[in-house]
């Protein structure tokens, strides 16, 4: 793309952002979810003015910003409910093109909203296979088009205990009568059962307290054991520097770098985020 | 025993100033896991009540009167439940039926199509109606309320220019279109037809809306639309369909009507969309959405049957009756607003 992308890509850190999709050379697998050069406008308002991002295997990208910076923008037109202006989206290596949310989990993608999405009048096992219920086999289910409340059940009970959830006793409660942080973790295993690719998280703290909070850390830890790669969405550094293996920095609709927790610390993640300090570009 | 709390560690000490679930809770909670509990007592109750008052009441011709009467309210309140689930309303349901049973009775009377014909054609009538509305809500994307108040004068009005204002009696009709009235006797209780008809219905409805996931989506559509579009489901399509499946089940209610009433008249029922909001708001379900069930709504109309005739045989005064009737939609109403604050 002939974008002003390359403008905000070459103040990135070196790290496998640039460097495996272009040279070949690079022992880097291709990154499962990439997006190069991507521009949103609404109206005279620049949502994002080309950016990259790259999301590696079995890593947790966080991604950080301030009010505005484009967060929010960025991960609806990686799910399909933004369609960008211009820029290309790679899955695997393919350029994928997603007109609306369900292209993208067709394809692999999961999202936690910050909303979470969920029924609260419904019970979890129905909530986590909302929109994909299971029917029952044979006529009961091609012709009566009977639910298979029990089999739905069992993979809900199965999955969360997975992921190890174990706040979550009685499959059939209602997520209304759950806390804050055991909807999020309802939220989160039924993105982790269906996310084949990816899973997105879009400030999975934002309403939790410490404990339940850490939980839901502590699940995103789960997901990478078992080799999912996350993009974390966060306002919150101590979270997102908790488990993030790197961390984009959106500021005014750019990306003004990638970071990694070992080597920067929040204070200067936090600078590059107000515009206080820029990263040194890297030699190439 | 002297006391030991002293003994405790900080955390049972803390644990100790949480309230426990009292009584009240325990009731609460059920309710809320079951709404239709509630209409079921009440139900039970007043017939108890009102059998003491009259033993008349629970007489097997008092029962099956009641049951006759209760047909009609109780079919068009599964079209109602449907979309109140939703989180719509409609107050098209009446003209709508009237409009339906106008079209099949003048259909066979005046134009001389076979029975079956003219019914079938009767029910297409109601599923326009509902599609009209339908289309309204998800194309449009206008309030159910306003969409069902501006179709409910256009259905009554055209009704009575169809009609020309007209009762057709059933002896101008053919058998089909009477059939619903015919006498059908269950062990004591005298009913007729469309009692059956409308149980069928329930039986059905409540099946899809519990067993099957385009009930689910039902009321994952009327919980919270927005999170049902997120999760996948396509809203207005769920949508679209309650409007057009409640406007077939408004159709059939309005063949039972004929049966019932013994004529179609442009008369009949003027006020059954508000007798059927009435059914299902005693029946449990939610007007916000998400909440309820048919199952309670067949025991709302029952209840207001109840009251009715239970009142009657007391010997109260009859201008009173709706006195009750009001004070009955109040409270459940208001209990439905306790029941949704269910604590976790």
């Amino acid at each position: 793309m002939t974008m002003p992308a390359s403008k905000a890509a070459d103040r990135t850190l070196a790290a496998p952002v640039n460097a495996a999709p272009r040279g070949g050379s690079q022992p880097d697998p291709t990154p499962v979810l990439e997006a190069r050069g991507l521009v949103k406008t609404f109206g005279r308002v620049i949502g994002l003015a080309g950016v990259d991002l790259v999301l590696n295997a079995g890593e947790v990208l966080g991604i950080i910003g301030d009010n505005g910076a484009g967060k929010s923008t960025l991960i609806k037109c990686l799910t399909g409910a933004l369609q960008p202006d211009r820029g290309e989206i790679l899955l695997e290596g393919k350029p994928v093109s997603f007109k609306s949310p369900t292209d993208s989990r067709l394809a692999g993608i999961e999202t936690v909203y910050q909303t979470l999405a969920v029924a609260p009048a419904l019970d979890i096992a129905s909530n986590m296979f909302l929109g994909r219920e299971i029917r029952m086999r044979g006529p009961l289910g091609l012709v009566f088009r009977k639910l298979d409340t029990r089999g739905m059940r069992s993979q809900a009970r199965e999955q969360l205990k997975k992921l190890g959830i174990t706040t979550v006793q009685d499959i059939t409660q209602r997520l209304e009568t759950l806390s804050g942080g055991q909807r999020q973790a309802v939220a989160v295993a039924r993105a982790a059962a269906f996310g084949s690719k990816v899973i997105i998280l879009d400030e999975p703290t934002a309403a939790l307290g410490v404990r339940e909070s850490g939980q839901v850390l502590e699940l995103i830890r789960e997901l990478r054991r078992q080799g999912l790669p996350v993009i974390l969405i966060s306002h919150n550094m101590p979270h997102v520097f908790g488990v993030a293996d790197r961390v984009h920095i959106q500021r005014l609709g750019r990306c003004v770098g990638v970071v990694t927790p070992a080597t920067t610390t929040m204070e200067d993640a936090v600078a590059i985020m107000t515009g206080a300090k820029q990263l040194q570009p890297q030699a190439p | 025993m002297t006391d030991v709390p002293a003994l405790l560690s900080p955390e049972q000490q803390l644990e100790q100033l949480i309230p426990r679930p009292t009584p009240l809770d325990h009731v609460q909670r059920q309710l809320h896991s079951h709404p239709a509990i509630g209409p079921f007592l009440v139900l039970v109750l007043s017939g108890i009540v009102f059998g003491f008052l009259n033993a008349r009441f629970i007489a097997a011709e008092n029962i099956s009167l009641m049951l006759q009467q209760v047909a009609v309210v109780a079919a068009l309140g599964v079209a109602q439940t449907m979309i109140i689930l939703t989180a719509g309303i409609d107050l098209s349901i009446g003209a709508a039926m009237i409009l339906a049973q106008l079209y099949m009775a003048q259909l066979a009377a005046n134009n001389h199509f076979p029975g079956a014909v003219a019914l079938l054609l009767g029910l297409v009538v109601g599923v326009v109606t509902g599609a009209l509305n339908g289309a309204l809500v998800t194309r449009f994307r206008l309030p159910p309320f306003i969409v069902t108040l501006g179709t409910l004068s256009i259905f009554s009005s055209v009704g009575l220019v169809y009609s020309k204002g007209q009762t057709t009696q059933a002896s101008q009709m053919p058998g089909v279109l009477n059939w619903a009235g015919n006498p059908l006797k269950i062990g004591s209780l005298n009913l007729i037809n469309g009692v059956a008809v409308v149980l069928g219905i329930y039986l059905v409805v409540s099946y899809m809306l519990g067993r099957t996931e385009w009930g689910r989506h039902v009321y994952a559509v009327g919980d919270d639309a927005e999170a049902a579009r997120l999760a996948g489901i396509r809203t207005n399509r769920v949508l679209f369909s309650v409007y057009v499946f409640a406007g077939l089940i408004i159709g059939i209610a309005a063949w039972v009507s004929i049966g019932y009433t013994g004529a179609a008249s442009p008369n009949n029922a003027v006020d059954a969309n508000l007798q059927s909001i009435t059914a299902v708001v005693i029946g449990g379900t939610s007007l916000f959405g998400g909440r309820g069930g048919v199952i309670g709504t067949l025991f709302g109309a029952l209840i207001v049957v109840a009251f009715t005739s239970g009142l009657t045989l007391a010997n109260v005064n009859g201008l009173y009756q709706p006195i009750a009737l009001g004070i009955l939609v109040i409270a459940a109403v208001a209990m439905d607003r306790w029941i949704r604050k269910v604590k976790a």
